[in-house]
């Protein structure tokens, strides 16, 4: 019998296949005395062999998919277990004491992770973590115990998971991976991220996954509509076969869009935008046919590494995507970091409650140093292009005068230094903190655009945080308090003669795609997966007729009166 | 036996990546290389002595190499050394 479980639809598509449990086993090690010991030694040296295969091909994979910094790591890890001091110290405690390869190792890499965890250095803490990895490896080869790397998958599998970290995502091969569902997270998840940026189907947050699948267990991941079904009837799987066809049938019908401008049915033009995180994005941007990039999210230039990105660095990178983008406009958003995502070498102390911490442009203006070097990798990189820059977090008007005079005072010295930098740049701002969307007559006034981050607007406006489940059920955006903080803010701009964005989840979703178009909504920004369909549907709406409800959608009394009348309205 | 003395300049010491390439750079030869620094000396082969020693900029730091390639080693050494812009 078929069992079916309900979660977060995070990326379309449908996935058949079987299961692949992706875990962490509890590695149980026992000391045992050995009589020969030179037989030990040539097992503990075939299994690092055997680890460091393994780690080769990660390796090559995060280098292909991720680029040379992700790579980095298990170059790292690689060079942990040709360390003399660790593989030699293991040998000759096997020799010496007459004990078994996996005690051995257990301690001795014990020993390195003790010494690691005592620095007085976030970074050399973390290091600890890597050699527990590595040692891990090791043990679960000398035990037989099969590691679930997903770096060894090497047939077409879905991935079943607690959660999908950085480093599990990195070592995915596209080629097998055909999908994945994990217990936690939403819509906005790094899991769920990764998993529209590589195009697979994925369900997460279904609390139960790991529970009620065993590995093998053939699976439909529906990532349409949120469900994983178990072991499914051959009735099933036919109708999940005709659901998948249709779908890539639609995303076929999809792709004669990429060169088409969007126009509603009523000829108005609305401009789509993607999201993109890093240069190598820019390809997925351009293939789904999208106008231009409304968020550069530049964070993942400081993430994953040891010390700040020098202004060459960054350079590079801005310059990289504003000429692939030929012209056609880019935001940039300025480092957004704190709240959630950390940079353990800025060693900032740890928080109550991040989101509402000292982070984005608040860390920017205290720490100008920062500030200034990226200011002045954008503003070199603009004589490439089309380039916009963007405040993120902004509460005051204060922060944005701020903001705005050290992006002057650097102009100003580049200048001087007769380097050429644009003069048409736009500074704007991201919309995500109520008290900015209330005064965004006065902000109107002095920006030269909006962008509303919808991810954050609504957690700080329902005050529920996304990253808790208990009460993801406040996470609204279809909550007519959230769409009146929309209207305000676009009203405002307008009545200036300004554009407004939007740059969170919300700017690619079907059913808020309407109420957006009837409030005026200049430029949506959305993972270029959802461009195409976006365009597809715009192209039948009007956006007459969409004003025309627009009223009624602002007084409804809860969000899900609204979802309803969108459905039976557009 | 070969030894040289270098003044480390890149602003972050000598850290995980630029002790990858040591490590690595240090691991061609066959010759015992040791890397000294504030007292202590660890192998230039082993990631982890390296690492465990967290140099910082301006520090100095003595390599020492012993064996039948020592005086390549240590060439190459300092070649790493100024092209990954460690120190001189």
């Amino acid at each position: 019998m078929s069992e079916i479980i309900s979660g977060i639809a995070a990326s379309a598509g449908i996935a058949i296949a079987k299961a692949f449990i992706l875990e962490n086993p509890e590695l149980a090690i026992e000391k045992k005395t050995v009589e020969n010991t030179g037989l030990e030694v040539e097992r503990f040296s075939a299994a690092v062999e055997k680890a460091k295969g393994e780690l080769q091909v990660i390796k090559e994979n995060a280098l292909k998919e991720l680029g040379e910094d992700k790579a980095a790591i298990f170059a790292a890890h690689l060079l942990v277990l040709e360390d003399p001091e660790l593989i030699d110290a293991v040998k000759t405690k096997i020799q010496n004491e007459n004990v078994n390869a996996e005690s051995a190792m257990d301690e001795i890499s014990g020993m390195f992770i003790n010494m690691f965890e005592q620095m007085d250095n976030e970074y050399m803490k973390e290091r600890a973590a890597d050699i527990r990895d590595v040692s891990k490896r090791v043990l679960a080869h000398l035990l037989g115990v099969q590691f679930s790397s997903p770096a060894s998958i090497s047939e077409e599998v879905v991935i079943i998971a607690e959660d999908l970290t950085p480093s599990d995502t990195a070592q995915l091969n596209r080629k097998f991976v055909l999908g994945f569902a994990t217990d936690i997270g939403g819509r906005t998840s790094h899991s769920a991220i990764m998993s529209r940026s590589m195009e697979i189907p994925a369900v997460v947050g279904t609390k139960t996954v790991t529970e009620k699948i065993s590995s093998g267990t053939m699976l439909i991941i529906d990532g349409l509509d949120g469900k994983v079904i178990i072991d499914p009837s051959n009735e099933e799987l036919g109708m999940y076969k005709k659901k998948q066809e249709d779908y890539k049938a639609q995303k076929a019908e999809w792709a004669k869009l990429v060169n088409e401008k969007t126009t509603t049915a009523d000829g108005h033009h609305a401009e789509l935008a993607a999201n993109i995180g890093t240069p190598q994005d820019v390809k997925g941007v351009l293939e789904n046919g999208a106008e231009g990039v409304g968020l550069y999210r530049t964070e993942f230039l400081y993430m994953g590494r040891d010390q700040l990105p020098t202004e060459e660095e960054q350079f590079k990178a801005y310059r990289e995507v504003l000429e692939k983008m030929e012209g056609k406009p880019v935001v940039i958003r300025t480092l957004d970091i704190g709240g959630d995502k950390e940079l353990p070498y800025l060693d900032l102390p740890k928080e109550m409650n991040p989101f509402l911490g000292f982070r984005a442009i608040r860390l920017c203006l205290e720490q100008q140093d920062i500030f200034r070097t990226q200011l002045r990798a954008l503003l070199r990189a603009s004589a490439y292009g089309n380039l916009k820059i963007m405040f993120p977090m902004i509460a005051t008007l204060v922060e944005f005068r701020s903001a705005k005079q050290v992006l002057l005072e650097e102009k100003e010295k580049l200048v001087n230094e007769n380097v050429s930098v644009s003069d048409n740049i736009e500074i704007g701002i991201m919309v995500e903190i109520p008290s900015t969307a209330v005064l965004s007559d006065r902000f109107a006034k002095e920006v030269d655009f909006f962008s509303i981050g919808t991810n954050d607007l609504i957690q700080y406006t329902m005050a529920a945080d996304r990253m808790n489940e208990r009460v993801s059920y406040l996470y609204q955006p279809y909550n007519p308090a959230i769409l009146r903080l929309i209207q305000m803010v676009i009203k405002a701009a307008h009545k200036e003669g300004k554009w407004v964005g939007m740059c969170g989840e919300m700017a690619g979703d079907p059913i808020a795609i309407p109420i957006l178009l009837g409030l005026g909504l200049d430029e949506f920004s959305m993972s270029a997966t959802s461009v195409l369909p976006a365009r597809s549907q715009l192209s039948k709406l009007s956006k007459t007729e969409a004003e025309k409800h627009v009223e009624t959608i602002l007084n409804m009394d809860i969000a899900e009166d609204v979802v309803k009348f969108v459905n039976e309205n557009f | 036996m070969a030894e040289k003395t270098f003044k480390v300049t890149s602003d972050s010491g000598i850290h995980a990546r630029p002790a990858t390439v040591l490590v690595n750079q240090a691991g061609q030869f066959s010759s015992d290389i040791t890397l000294g620094y504030n007292g202590k000396n660890v192998n230039l082969k082993s990631i982890m002595g390296v690492m465990s020693l967290g140099i910082q900029s301006g520090s100095e730091i003595t390599i020492k190499a012993e064996g039948s390639d020592a005086d390549e080693a240590l060439a190459a050494i300092a070649d790493v050394m100024k092209k990954e812009g460690l120190g001189e």
